[in-house]
């Protein structure tokens, strides 16, 4: 099979990447920044995926299958080029996708999708809507590129489209959101708040991603690996420090004194929790987990210590 | 500064059916160690300060799903933690009774932390659902907040029940137990209900008891198991069938009130039919 990846110089879509080409396949890389020492079988474009070289390599190259990764989470970059990527590029995959005869396109979505709050279920299902526009409104265009992902479903019958939502992840590489919370030695969290975090190895999300492929599922599926764990717990089986400051402190000092960077919104998330119901993604793929809550926070660990 | 715990709360503590993790966490974020605390804290005021006495403890089931369904009374909801209690001190094998607990208790610093490790939910009809397909026993005040609103001459009447319970019961085919909870009107005799002081603090109201200070007293406090009930359904019936079953349930705890209240020489609230 022919996959094209966009985004896949970052960690996980590299995982994604080295675990098909692996298997045989043939793995199309689509990224402005370039990949050094890309394995064998993946080969490398540097292009923005909305840009007319992107479409150019969809006609000529013509991919089975496209896994988009391209969407930028790094909610303190500057949000009006944010937008642009996360919306525009979104877009210009389907559309190219629908155009070139592409016959499944897997958007990599997040949990968080469905947004925090004290009045929030646990355990989300997949028609829940999307309250991270109100209760974290710097999520706004990750939630609307979803939304605009799920609407390919009814809008490009014939090609089969799967939007994942997937929790953190966690592991080695120490990518993502909850990694980067976690990265330093002292963890800021809300006084008289402890939210369930809900993770997965970073493995595993790779191995998700390659199932869904393998499996052609259609439609919205959430993803988790192993039970949720109080914050806490996490700080402390990381070996970091819990520093529990009041809600007005904890806004006034999140990205400074070596606190990490987060947008105000951020503040529901570390106070409530965001959990999700993975049983219809693992019914329909037979998937499983490999990775339970100990081994990802080991490896977390292994990979970054507590700095002194 | 860790509180001593008594071993034998920590032994209860183990016997409750529930699905650990290795970090003693269950997969709704309920903590062994915080249940352990949360016992010995309202093990002493169920012993000591209310001398809870709970009756028909043989009604609840010890292993699947149930539902306790209770009235409400005085202030705040001391029977609820009292029934909590009484479900982990009273029956033969401890069951954790978890709560639908009023949304604004959940946006408070520390009642947010201590609910979410105590399995005291906000009451979302998803999550109730959730719980009773684990089999958990869940623990509903269908008079909600309008339960503790009451006032100390109203403490033995019952409100308007709500009936998402009974829709939740049929569907998920769960046996509900009815409890009649005695004493929490005295507990906190409250002589007005303040909704101004409420909305400065994010609840609905903050009860005024006579000695203005809404601190719980020492009143003797009773717990009442009815038998299991049991409703044929799919949840999904007209409001007039779910609206009798309601009665039903809401007719069992009056028959308990009244006939308790009369063995011990008072006379019944008007409307406790």
């Amino acid at each position: 099979m022919r996959v094209m990846i966009t985004g896949i110089v970052s960690p996980i879509a590299r995982l994604v990447a080295e675990t098909l080409a692996g298997e045989g396949h043939e793995v199309i890389g689509v990224d402005r920044r370039g990949w050094e020492g890309a394995p064998a079988g993946v080969e490398m474009h540097a292009a923005d995926i909305r840009k007319r070289a992107a479409e150019e390599l969809f006609r000529k190259r013509r991919p089975d299958a496209v896994i988009h990764m391209a969407t930028v989470t790094h909610l303190v970059a500057a949000t009006e080029e944010r937008y642009r990527i996360n919306l525009g590029g979104t877009r210009a995959v389907f559309q190219h996708a629908n155009e070139y005869g592409v016959e499944h396109v897997i958007f990599v979505g997040r949990h968080t999708y469905y947004g925090a709050g004290a009045d929030q279920a646990l355990y989300h299902h997949e028609d829940d809507p999307p309250m991270a526009v109100s209760t974290f409104p710097e999520l706004a265009d990750l939630v609307a590129a979803d939304l605009y992902a799920c609407q390919s479903l009814w809008r490009f019958p014939k090609l089969a489209t799967t939007v994942l939502r997937l929790v953190y992840s966690l592991g080695p590489t120490g990518h993502g959101t909850l990694s980067s919370f976690l990265k330093g030695r002292y963890v800021p969290t809300v006084l008289g708040f402890d939210p369930l975090f809900q993770f997965m190895h970073e493995l595993d999300v790779a191995d998700a991603i390659c199932a869904t492929l393998h499996q052609r599922i259609r439609g919205v599926y959430n993803v988790a690996g192993p039970q949720p764990l109080p914050l806490s717990v996490i700080v402390r089986e990381t070996g970091r420090r819990n520093l529990p400051l009041p809600e007005v402190a904890f806004q006034l000092m999140r990205g400074r004194f070596g606190l990490p960077r987060l947008p105000p919104g951020a503040v529901q998330h570390i106070k409530h929790p965001v959990v999700v119901d993975d049983a219809v993604f693992r019914k329909a793929t037979g998937w499983r987990n490999k990775a339970d809550e100990v081994r990802c926070l080991a490896d977390f660990v292994r990979a970054f210590p507590p700095p002194v | 500064m860790r509180l001593p715990i008594d071993p034998s709360i920590r032994a209860r503590v183990d016997r409750i059916e529930i699905p650990w993790n290795p970090h003693g966490i269950d997969p709704y974020g309920v903590s062994k160690a915080h249940l352990a605390r949360m016992y010995a804290m309202l093990g002493w005021l169920y012993r000591r300060y209310f001398r809870v006495d709970t009756f028909g403890a043989e009604h609840v089931p010890l292993t699947g799903r149930a539902m306790l369904i209770g009235n409400h009374s005085g202030g705040v909801a001391i029977d609820g933690a009292m029934l909590i209690t009484s479900a982990f001190m009273a029956l033969e094998r401890p069951r954790l009774a978890q709560g639908m607990v009023e949304k604004f208790m959940g946006r408070m610093p520390f009642s947010s932390l201590w609910q979410s490790r105590t399995g005291q939910f906000t009451g979302l009809p998803e999550t109730a659902e959730r719980l009773l397909n684990d089999d958990r026993l869940l623990m509903v005040f269908p008079e909600g907040a309008r339960g503790t609103a009451k006032l100390y001459w109203e403490r033995h009447s019952l409100v308007e029940f709500g009936t998402g319970f009974m829709r939740l019961a049929m569907k998920t085919h769960t046996p509900i137990v009815p409890v009649a909870i005695l004493g929490g009107g005295e507990a906190l005799p409250t002589v007005a209900n303040s909704y101004a002081l409420g909305a400065l603090v994010g609840a609905p109201y903050v009860p005024v008891p006579a000695y203005l200070v809404p601190v719980p007293l020492p009143a003797k406090m009773e717990v009442h198991y009815g038998a299991p009930m049991e409703f044929a359904g799919t949840g999904h019936e007209d409001d007039d069938v779910i609206n009798a079953n309601v009665e039903q349930v809401k007719r069992a705890i009056a028959t308990m009130l009244r006939g308790r209240l009369r063995e011990l020489g008072r006379e019944p609230a008007e409307g406790l039919s």
